[in-house]
């Protein structure tokens, strides 16, 4: 019978801790921190390293340890303080995106940036520094974050804002978990009147037409394209256009419902193959059936339609999933993801979801974050191992010559040399680095081979 | 639930003892939202801070804290008579402190024994004589317990946990039988495995209960004056058959 009273602090265990993509895995012990003082207190003595951890939405090793110590946050979710005039809002690190949403939606606030699913934390957006599909208008998620503490394994404190400590918020922005336990936040959130987006969503045929939708759309504060990366020919990189801007008339802003739905089984591998793949797409790009349709939606489908599946993951079976997301900036945008499109058509392996869209110019904060000025492009491919690794290194080889780079929180494949030529500054953002916390992808992306 | 963060009505005045632990803090922040005025009791003063300011911000009407030692039986009266001053009143009390001990240690040493039966027996029975003393005299009030599953039988791997749980459940069912006609609600809760930070992200997760959902399997029990909540609510099939193995049999079992 297990322990029906487990319910107090619980000690470490020994535990796979799956990210999104459940490839790799790895055996790591569990340290769940409850409080901000847990940090370090718990690591007192601690060998082989140790992470902090939130959700473990990103697909690959970021959020992982080999045999290590993930310290998990999700417990220390307490709201610390909220100011109505203002809209700033001060929580601990494992607060989720959903949490938040829950305390802020029905007091007229909203996120400032928000990803493809609120089940993160505050510590894993900081961490990863996520941007959203406004992010042409407001930047990274590290742009709305006021101030943060964070604290080191040799016990010190910092408050890091742009005018404290700045190379350390400059450091931790994107930080990937390594510079030290982010305890707490304080998140600049914006005013809202209604649940409700105003939505369009507008087919196109090509990149170029991509392009002007994108250019047509600059002052639209939402926008998100979903591509056909299946296609050739005629139907060459087709997709729907989405933006949508937050409706301004008065609405009841009630929470929303709990999610019920649960993908409840590893599907088996043949599920997914290319023909499902690229049946699921012309049935999605023809359930648009007219060029443009206008229609005013709730936030969730809009900015979450995938979690309403929770743990939809397992639609790609036990191997898991490989992600691959780029920028490459405007100098080679269009021809990039061009020969890019074309590889993963010509390579036949499915993606189900390829998400394109414009970044903005707005500077991140972050010394490591991700976003630049150009394309983003972010697909996922189930793993199959003879095949789906080449191509991803092709890609990312392509990527580079382009002068692009990978999302670490999307990654489980870029090389140690791939990842210092995306990231130059890399050794520079070591310096910052907490001496007891490392990642797996750390390990990989610094090895030098 | 309310949909509002604060309802029209006047605030419940509730009084949460061992406001720190993972179920008394998720069942707070329900109570916050429905804009509840709360005292809260825990040993840790930084921690019962945090939590205060937590639920503050979600909306409760009303925080007051007290850091104390609930072992401590001298000091009940005074804290108490201080909570019920701090809320002008109390609606309900919800005691949720408690130690799981260890068994092991326990086996060897009658002193940590005496301590787990201390903390989670004997220190309950002083508040509870109290609050329920304080309760009469109103005519009104419900009283809520956390006791445990582990208290319906004993087993080997915890049974001095199991034991004070099981003396905590017996003394629950005959206050109730004492002060039920005199207008106040007893609530004894038996909780069964909870869902904690460790275990959420484990493959297996979804087969033990998560802790919100535990707290608003508490709060609904409180608002429908039910006597006994085992939550989730599949334990009660399972303790009643754990319950009804013949000892000949049970004695020889790994549980
Ligand atoms: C369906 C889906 C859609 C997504 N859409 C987007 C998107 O649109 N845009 C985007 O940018 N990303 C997107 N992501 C990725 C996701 O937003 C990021 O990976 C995010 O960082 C995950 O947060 P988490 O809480 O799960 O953190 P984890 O994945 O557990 O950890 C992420 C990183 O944060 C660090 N970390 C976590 N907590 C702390 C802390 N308290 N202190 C210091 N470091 C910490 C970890 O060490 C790790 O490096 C998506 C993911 C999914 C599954």
């Amino acid at each position: 019978m297990p322990d029906p009273t487990a319910t107090e602090e619980a000690s470490q265990v020994q535990a796979p801790f799956e990210s999104w993509g459940r490839y790799p895995t790895y055996g790591a012990k569990l340290l769940p921190l409850h409080w901000q003082s847990d940090f370090p207190a718990l690591t007192a003595d601690l060998h082989n390293g140790a992470l902090p951890v939130g959700m473990g939405r990103s697909y690959g090793d970021v959020c992982l340890l080999k045999d290590g110590n993930l310290l998990v946050t999700t417990a220390m979710n307490r709201l610390i303080n909220f100011d109505a005039e203002t809209g700033l809002l001060t929580a601990e690190a494992g607060v989720t995106l959903a949490q938040i949403l829950d305390f802020a939606v029905p007091r007229g606030f909203f996120l400032p940036v928000s990803p493809g699913t609120k089940y993160v934390t505050l510590g894993g957006a900081i961490a990863n520094d996520i941007h959203g599909k406004n992010h042409h208008t407001a930047g990274t998620f590290g742009c709305h974050i006021a101030q943060l503490e964070l604290v080191r394994s040799d016990g010190s404190h910092m408050i890091c804002s742009p005018t404290e400590n700045p190379e350390f918020y400059s450091a931790t922005i994107g930080g990937l978990g390594l510079t030290g336990v982010i305890t707490w936040a304080t998140l600049r959130l914006k005013p809202i009147v209604s649940r409700k987006i105003d939505y369009e969503g507008i087919q196109f045929h090509g990149i170029d037409e991509f392009l002007d939708l994108t250019n047509q759309a600059h002052d639209v504060e939402y926008t998100v394209s979903w591509v056909d990366v299946t296609s050739t020919g005629r139907n060459f990189a087709r997709g729907v256009f989405m933006q949508g801007d937050h409706s301004t008339k008065k609405d009841d802003l009630k929470p929303s419902p709990k999610p019920k739905l649960v993908f409840p089984f590893e599907a088996p591998g043949f599920a997914l193959n290319a023909l499902s793949v690229s049946l699921f797409n012309t049935a999605f790009f023809h359930k648009q059936i007219h060029k443009r349709v206008v229609a005013v939606q709730d936030y969730e489908p809009f900015f979450y339609p995938l979690d309403k599946v929770l743990r939809w993951n397992r639609m790609y079976g036990k191997r898991g999933l490989l992600q691959f997301q780029y920028v490459i900036p405007w100098e080679h945008a269009k021809e990039g993801t061009i020969a890019i499109l074309h590889e993963v058509a010509k390579s036949g392996l499915a993606s189900f979801l390829a998400v394109l869209k414009a970044f903005g110019d707005a500077p991140s904060p972050g010394m490591m974050s991700f976003p630049k000025p150009g394309i983003t492009l972010a697909l996922d491919f189930p793993i199959k191992p003879d095949k789906s690794f080449p191509l991803f290194q092709r890609l990312a080889d392509m990527t580079l010559e382009f002068g692009g780079r990978l999302y670490p929180a999307k990654d489980a494949a870029m090389t140690a040399p791939q990842f210092q030529a995306f990231y130059p500054q890399w050794q520079h953002f070591a310096q910052y680095r907490d001496p007891l916390l490392t990642s797996s992808f750390w390990e990989r992306v610094t090895q030098n081979s | 639930m309310s949909t509002t963060p604060h309802t029209t009505t006047t605030p419940r005045k509730i009084l949460v003892l061992g406001a720190t632990s993972g179920i008394a803090e998720a069942t707070c922040r329900i109570w916050a939202f429905q804009g509840a005025s709360l005292f809260l009791v825990a040993r840790n003063a930084e921690k019962l801070a945090a939590v205060a300011a937590d639920l503050k911000t979600r909306g409760a009407s009303y925080v007051d804290t007290a850091v104390a030692d609930l072992d401590d039986t001298d000091q009940h009266p005074a804290l108490l008579a201080h909570a019920v001053n701090s809320l002008t009143g109390m609606d309900i009390a919800y005691l949720a402190h408690g130690i799981l001990g260890d068994q092991i240690e326990a086996e060897r040493d009658f002193n940590t024994a005496a301590q787990i039966l201390h903390t989670n027996f004997v220190a309950p029975v002083s508040l509870l004589t109290w609050l329920a003393n304080f309760c009469v005299q109103r005519r009104a009030g419900t009283i809520a317990v956390i006791s445990s599953v582990a208290g319906d039988r004993g087993r080997k791997s915890n049974y001095l946990y199991g034991s004070s749980k099981a003396g905590l459940s017996a003394f629950l069912g005959g206050l109730r039988n004492r002060v039920d006609r005199e207008g106040v609600t007893v609530l004894t809760i038996k909780p069964g495995p909870v869902k904690t930070a460790m275990t959420a992200n484990m493959p297996k997760s979804e087969k033990f209960a998560d802790v919100e959902s535990v707290a608003e399997s508490i709060v609904s029990a409180i608002d429908k004056r039910k006597d006994i909540l085992y939550v989730p609510f599949q334990w009660q099939p399972i303790m009643f058959i754990i319950r009804n193995i013949p000892e000949r049999i049970f004695k020889k079992l790994n549980l």
